[in-house]
Order: C-alpha cells, then structure tokens, then sequence
C-alpha cells in the first residue's frame, strides 16, 4: 500500500494497463509530454512512448472517433477529454456511435474504449470548467458510467473500465484529485494521507463495475449518492448528528440496485444527492428505482439534493454547490415526516 | 527503404533546455507579397495563403504594396491600444496572482491581432473573439473599470457573475459574448454575417479562433457555410504556434499553413505577419472591403507567438524552452511599431515613456474605481438571486422554488 491521491491512483492504473497489455494506447489533449493538465498522464509517455501515449488536436470528436477506429481495429484506448464540459463536441460519437456499434452489428464489432474526463465543481472553474454531465450520458443506452469517490476506487474502477469490453464514460470529480472534500471552502484543504481510502495498492486489482459500496452503515435513513456528494453526505449526516447509512454508487451504468434498495428497506427513508442539476438528473433515475423498488417500506417522500437548475455561476459558486445545508435541510426533511 | 506504415508523430522544435528553434516558420521578406484586387478570384490568390504578408521591414520602415498608408496620428492610437491591452493585462495578471481575482488569460505578444483588426473595421461590424483577443474590446473603446468589474465578478459585472474572468460582452460594442468552449463562434460569425447578407445590410462579421482550437469540427463548419454562402465574414486564426503544452504541429501546421485551409473551400486564405501592426491592419482592411464588396468570407491566419502562460493555470516551463520568445523571428508587435513611429520622426522614447507613465495610471485609478464595486473576497457583493435569473426570459416555476430553497438555505444557522 502507498498514499495516493487521486491523480496518483489514476495514473497508476494506467501506468499498470500500458504495462500488462500492449493495445492500451492513451490519447487526449496536453497529455503526453505535458502530462495533462491535472497531471494524471504524467511520466507515461516518457515511460511507453509517443507511439502508446498520443497528444491529440483539440478535437473531442475527433478523439472519440479515432478511439471508435482504433478499438475496433483492436486497441482499447483510453481517452482524456480535458474537462466533462468539453465532452459535447464528441456526444454525437458516443451516442449514435460508440453506445450502438455491438448492438447494430450483432456483435461482430465493439470499441472497447474508456473516455476518461474530469467533472465537477468547486475549483471556480465557472460554467466552463464545472459541469456534471454523467446523467447524460446515463441516458444512453450502451455505454457505462463510472464516477469514483476517493483514490483507491479510482484506481479499480479504472483499470476495470480499460478492461471491459464495453464503452466506458468514466468521470472524475476533479475537485477530489488532492484530497476528499466534504462541502466547505472555508475549510483548510485536507490531503488524500489523512484517509483510509487514500492507501493505494500498487500493483494491480479491480473494484467491479456496478457495485455500490456503503460508506457508512445506518439506521435512521439513507443517503444514495456518488463523487464529491459522499464526503459532503457523510460530513452534513455528521453535523446533524443522525445515524444515516451513506452508499456510494460507484458505477451510475450498471447500477447496484439490490444494495441501495436493500438499504432504504431497512432505513425506510431516502436522500438521493449529486452536484449535476436537479431536472432529469441522475438522482430522478436513483429515485424512480427506490421508488418501484421500496414503496411499501417507505416512510417519507424520497428527498433530492443537486445543483439548482442553471448554468454553472462563477461568482455564486458555493450558494450553488448542493454543501451540507442542502443536504441538511433534505435529512431533516425525511426525518420530519415522521 | 521502410515500406510499412508508421505513425508519424509531430515534432516539437524545443522542449525545455533545448535551443529555441523557429527554422520551421516560413518567412517572406517585407514587402515582397503582391497585394491583389480585393475582387480577385480566389483560385487566383492561392500563394497568398502559404507567403507571409509582411510591410515593417528590419529598419522599420513600411514597404510594399501592402502598406497601408496610415497617418501617424492613426499609428500612434494603435500603439496606445496596444501598450493599454498589455498594461492591462499585466496588472490583472498580478491581482490574480494576489487573489483579487479567480483566473486571468494575458495576450502578451498578440496585441496586434486584435488592435490592428479592430481598427481596420467599423464600428457596426459584428466581433466574435476568443478569450485572448482584449485588444478589441480597448480598442472598440470599452472602459478599463468595465473589463476590471467583469474580471472581478463584482456588483457593476457585465455578466452579473456569471461567467469566468476574460469571458467579456458588449452589445453596444458590437463584441459578441465570449463563451470559452473553443471554436464555437466561428461559425456563429458566419451565421450573423449570412444574417446581414439577407437583411441587406452593409456590416460584416469577424471571429477569431487559435490554431489550436482550428482542430474542432465548428472551423470546419465556417469555413463550409462561409464558402457556400459567399457570407461577408473575416475568419481569424491567430497562430500563436501553442495550445497550452501542444506545439501548432498538432492541430496540423506542420503539412501546411492554416491559411491554406481557405483555398480547399475555395475561400482566400491569407498568411500576415501577426505583430507587424501594418500588415494585420492592411489584410484585414482588404478582407473589410471584399466582404463589403460583395466577395465573400477570408481566411486570415496571422502569424504570432503566445509569449505568455496559456492562463494563469498553466506554466510553460514545464514544456517549452524558456527564452523561446527571446528568439522568435517576428518580434514584438509594440517594440516595431514604436520603432516604426521613431523612424517616421513621429514618435520619440521620450514620448513612449510618458504614454506608459500616462496609461500605468489610467489602469491603476480605474483598478480603484473598479475593486470600489467589490471583488473575491470584499467590498460588496452580488446578488446570489441573480443566478437564477436570465436562464429563460422569464423565470419558470421550478427556478422561483429553487431560489426560495437557496434563500432558505442561506439564512440556516451552521453549523446546526
């Protein structure tokens, strides 16, 4: 084991991919001999070469393309798209494209490509540099989305991603590269070495695609959210002093529904939190499901915390991120229906 | 001899300590580029796209058929736009560095580009920039304190604290909203120009992207529309030969010039010295009068370097040589037309250093005036309701309710 944080997990799993197969290939923007822009590529293509870790135009949808000829011509390229805010060039790729080549050719042909991106906000990155589009990608049939929560699931859930066959979208809340991050600004940052899930292994493992993980185990209610939103879930459950089981989903595309669902049949109430907007978010899906699933175990309407429903303010950025009232206000919410 | 196929892999002339190399700039001697017809057939001008327009020769005079025979009175408001946007941008780029504000983007090195084109267009002309074209907006005469407070998302921000630093509008000015995804507005320039082609109006477009950014399909989209449509619209590419680390041979400079993409849409594609005030200043007054003329769209691709950081994120010694700009071929675009002014015997070092001492003042007083409507982190402060508000026309009910819960939110004691 070794302390990382999540740049350096990140990095890892794809310095040990470039290692054990050779039709790994990286491509993106600034990410060879710069080593990318939050340095998550950074030595490998000095340790694999120009031919394995390519600096590309700036060009998303013609990253994603190529990646699409690339892994039907038999490599598994990973893909950096520099911020998720910068992924829309390449939608048309993924969606009409990448989500569909195993379903409209019967199987013959697949790309089994990671499109790798950063997401989220808190780093007064503005409407540019903040978005949180995994629901969007959620939308589509046939490709996987993945957003970890801390180092060590990062690093197994990417070296997973590179290994499936499938597509795999997957996001990185960036503001969890240095350090976990629990909703407070005004906080002192805290670095990945303080927490568990900041020891890394080295070599190589797997965290499986759809499987959520319980952060913490509870009675009282339960808190269903993914990313940046865990640390604030479980710090928010903590200033209100409530014993509530907080899961990380992991992995939005499969999703673990049996886990959560098993969870709020316990608690009997539910929160579904994410930092992506509110209207057709992620979290109306999380809901639907607990809502089919859990209805007669239900004590009180299902509450949602997101970002309100605008583009991404520079200078409102914490009255816009969903912190720890919001989630506050939604555990006190499902407590008072009581 | 290899027969296989091979990957070829662009080659980056100086990584950090190696020897500046700039042997792959094709250069033309001042002067020396035929200036056509403004009505000439594209097909006709192809060499204009791979030659480099230049008219500030070494002794910094002005020669050729492109000078554009400007009065020194015009020159020397050039040259205070120019020392104004550099100004300007140092001392942003030392309040960022200070905190006052969030993230800032220089032009050093660029001014040219955007002073120089501005001025050769009027007013009504609609402007598209990139997020390092500030030079339009001083030049289009847009107040300092108005940049500052946008820069500053503070309570008199043009765009109310929506958008990140440098991401200026102004609808009086004609200066379109700057987005920040790259390549967007090219084509949106084409489109607004095609709009003034049917409403019959005289004004024409510009838009400016990097070579860089030239990679995304929306160029493409452009330079298409531009040329199906015969649009009165200038397409700008500044190459200032970096996107962040990636050297201009990754968006494709390396086979051929950017202007040479014109050609292949059957749109002039002209190649100008980017920091020789003169030239911009006459390839864009020619592209002015063809669009208004009836001749459609130009491809201008102006030749410069990116003297500065990317922005205030980014640190180039981690990825160029150091003294690169020390050695770039093309110069700096304030030191020429200074010398040029010098050698006209209309401007003097003595002059030069009062119109800094003058313009150093103008920024500092307007940062005052500016950081009085509040900045970061004091003063007064934007209302946070303002999110909410022009995300339509009028606010929908789910948007009313969310600020409601936000107004809720705010006012709960924490911790609880």
């Amino acid at each position: 084991m070794a302390a990382m944080n999540m740049v350096q997990a990140l990095n890892s799993a794809m310095d040990i991919m470039l290692g054990r197969d050779p039709a790994v290939v990286l491509m993106g923007e600034d990410i060879g001999y710069f080593g990318g822009v939050f340095r998550a590529t950074e030595g490998l293509q000095r340790k694999y070469g120009e031919h394995r870790v390519l600096d590309t135009p700036i060009a998303e949808g013609g990253i994603v393309a190529t990646a699409i000829g690339m892994g039907v011509n038999g490599l598994r390229p990973v893909a950096e798209i520099q911020f998720a805010d910068y992924i829309y060039p390449g939608f048309d790729q993924i969606v009409s494209e990448l989500a569909r080549i195993r379903f409209r050719s019967a199987g013959e042909f697949h790309a089994p490509i990671t499109i790798r991106t950063p997401c989220g906000g808190g780093i007064r990155g503005g409407q540019t540099h903040s978005q949180s589009p995994e629901g969007i990608f959620t939308h589509v049939s046939g490709v996987k989305v993945v957003m970890p929560s801390n180092p060590f699931d990062a690093k197994g859930l990417l070296i997973t991603s590179i290994e499936d066959d499938d597509p795999v979208v997957f996001f990185e809340p960036k503001r969890l590269y240095n350090g976990p991050f629990d909703g407070d600004p005004h906080k002192p940052a805290v670095p990945w070495s303080t927490h568990p899930k900041g020891q890394v292994e080295e070599g190589y493992y797997t965290v499986p695609l759809g499987a959520a993980e319980i952060v913490r185990p509870g009675s009282q209610l339960t808190i269903i959210t993914y990313g940046t939103m865990v640390h604030v879930a479980l710090a928010a459950a903590e200033a209100m002093k409530v014993d509530a089981e907080i899961i990380d989903v992991r992995s939005l595309v499969p999703l673990d529904v049996d886990t959560l669902c098993t969870s709020v049949k316990k608690t009997g109430r539910c929160i579904v939190a994410h930092e992506a907007t509110r209207f057709s978010g992620f979290g109306a899906e999380l809901l639907a499901v607990v809502q089919e699933e859990c209805f007669w175990e239900l004590e009180a309407p299902i509450q949602r915390v997101a970002g309100w429903d605008t583009p991404y303010p520079h200078a409102f950025e914490w009255e816009y991120f969903p912190g720890q009232r919001r989630v506050a206000l939604a555990i006190r919410a499902v407590l008072e229906s009581a | 001899m290899n027969r296989r196929s091979r990957l070829h892999l662009p080659r980056t002339p100086a990584r950090p300590g190696q020897r500046p190399d700039f042997s792959y700039v094709a250069l033309s001697p001042a002067g020396a580029v035929p200036r056509p017809e403004v009505n000439a057939r594209a097909r006709d001008i192809e060499p204009l796209s791979v030659e480099l327009v230049r008219v500030l020769d070494d002794a910094a005079l002005a020669v050729g058929p492109w000078n554009p025979h400007l009065d020194p009175e015009e020159l020397q408001v050039g040259l205070r736009h120019m020392m104004l946007t550099r100004l300007y941008d140092d001392r942003m780029q030392r309040m960022q560095r200070s905190g006052k504000i969030s993230f800032y983007i220089r032009s050093l090195g660029e001014e040219a580009v955007s002073v120089a084109q501005c001025m050769a267009l009027r007013p009504g002309d609609m402007l598209f920039p990139g997020y390092r074209n500030q030079g339009l907006q001083i030049a289009r005469g847009i107040a300092l304190v108005d940049l500052m407070c946008q820069v500053l998302s503070n309570t008199r921000d043009m765009c109310k604290g929506r958008q990140l630093p440098v991401m200026y509008h102004s609808r009086p000015g004609n200066l379109f909203s700057i987005s920040g995804n790259l390549a967007t507005q090219f084509p949106q320039a084409v489109g607004w120009a095609m709009a003034a082609a049917i409403k019959g109006e005289d004004h024409l477009a510009a838009s400016w992207i990097g070579e860089g950014s030239s990679a995304e399909a929306d160029f493409h989209h452009a330079l298409l529309f531009a040329s199906v449509y015969q649009a009165p619209v200038i397409l700008n590419i500044v190459n200032n030969q970096w996107a962040i680390s990636t050297f201009q041979g990754y968006a494709g400079g390396e086979q051929r010039s950017f202007a040479a993409r014109g050609p292949g849409y059957g749109v002039p594609g002209i190649r100008v010295d980017g920091n020789d005030f003169l030239a911009v200043y006459s390839v864009t007054q020619w592209a002015a009068q063809r669009a208004r003329t009836g001749g459609g769209p130009t491809l201008i691709e102006l030749v410069t370097y990116r003297a500065a950081a990317h922005s205030t994120s980014d640190d180039p010694s981690r990825y160029r040589a150091k003294d690169d700009y020390e050695h770039w071929p093309l110069g700096d675009p304030i030191d020429r037309l200074k010398r040029h002014l010098i050698a006209l015997g209309e401007w003097s070092e003595e002059r030069h250093q009062a119109l800094v001492a003058e313009l150093e003042a103008l920024v500092i007083s307007s940062w005052q005036e500016a950081v009085t409507y509040g900045t970061l982190t004091d003063g007064p402060k934007l209302d946070a309701d303002l999110m909410f508000e022009d995300v339509f026309k009028a606010m929908p009910k789910h948007l009313e309710r969310q600020r409601a819960l936000m107004r809720a939110e705010r006012e709960m004691p924490w911790p609880p």
